[in-house]
């Protein structure tokens, strides 16, 4: 198997043939890695950014993730921050674009509500087999 | 006292079977997981509603761009979002030649690109744009909903968007995607 990777290496070196390369021509957008000027403005988009979804790679947000259209949405976070708008306002348009997929702070809604439930309901089951097993020791 | 111990140790043999369902609980689902896995394709969530005000200028000279109000001419569309670029676009190119053959129109939006690559990326796979609108910054895709490239809207006169294809078009979805549109018209 190795060797066989390593003539196609070598045929490909000299064929001449470079890898096809699947990625953009055009250089990220100035937004992507450039913080904006603002800290505060800063601040606010960098709290967004990390709680919206890179959609190309599903598990990381956006201020983690090196792809480009990751890039290219920090871009429009920053963008519209610097423009004035609110980061609920930018988490909004997204959501209407996308979905809620594109959030990591997901709404209460008919699928979501036992993901802020399920936690309150666990802690009343501890409370009460706590309750119940101290009952038992005292007795 | 005795009664008291046998019903505590009656409770006991229920609550050991709690364990092992559990795990086949868990076992149940991650099974399922397996066989079936989720299907992880973003959706753009305004198929149904109306196609947003987007206008783009042109990306190759003698091909026009997409002016505002384009797709509420009466006329049902395919909006193809590619990119010369893109390796599976490549792969689409003679689905869009067929389907342009058959009569349907197909407008283009050319994510990140360059003139130059665009007009070479059309010598070599063909060209079935009626226009090219350019999208240097993704921020049509952003306004689509669309989370790559090929990604290929069917838009009806009223400029509703009616489906989204993700991915590339096919061989055998060609007569399914042109019946679409030619019904929508």
């Amino acid at each position: 198997m190795r060797r066989a990777i390593l003539a196609a290496l070598a045929l490909l070196a000299a064929s001449g043939v470079s890898p096809l390369a699947a990625d953009t021509p055009l250089p990220a957008q100035p937004l992507a890695y450039t913080q904006l000027a603002d800290p505060a403005q800063e601040a606010r988009a960098k709290a967004l950014m990390e709680t919206l979804r890179c959609l190309v790679c599903q598990g990381q947000s956006i201020a983690d993730s090196d792809a480009s259209m990751a890039g290219d949405m920090r871009a429009l976070v920053r963008q519209r921050i610097a423009a004035g708008e609110s980061p609920a306002a930018i988490r909004r348009w997204l959501i209407s674009r996308y979905g809620d997929y594109v959030s990591y702070d997901p709404p209460l809604s008919g699928a979501t509500w036992p993901l802020y439930l399920a936690p309150i309901l666990l802690l009343l089951a501890g409370i009460w087999i706590a309750r119940a097993s101290f009952r038992k020791r005292r007795r | 006292m005795s009664t008291a111990a046998s019903e505590q140790r009656t409770g006991g043999s229920r609550l050991i079977w709690v364990p092992l369902a559990g795990f086949v609980l868990l076992f149940a689902i991650v099974a399922i997981g397996l066989w079936r896995p989720a299907d992880r394709t973003v959706r753009s969530a305004l198929v149904g509603k109306p196609m947003p005000g987007i206008a783009l200028a042109p990306v190759v000279a003698g091909k026009p761009g997409i002016e505002a109000g384009r797709f509420a001419k009466g006329q049902a569309r395919l909006v193809n979002i590619f990119a010369s670029w893109c390796i599976p676009c490549a792969a689409e190119a003679p689905q869009l030649l067929r389907l342009k053959a058959m009569g349907v129109p197909i407008d283009a939006v050319a994510v990140k690109d360059t003139p130059a690559a665009v007009a070479a990326f059309l010598a070599r796979y063909g060209d079935p744009y009626d226009a090219i609108g350019g999208d240097p910054d993704s921020a049509v895709q952003f306004a689509l909903g669309s989370s790559g490239v090929p990604e290929t809207f069917l838009v009806d006169g009223n400029g509703r968007i009616v489906e989204q294809h993700v991915g590339d078009i096919r061989a055998e979805e060609v007569d399914g995607l042109a019946a679409k549109v030619r019904g929508l018209r």
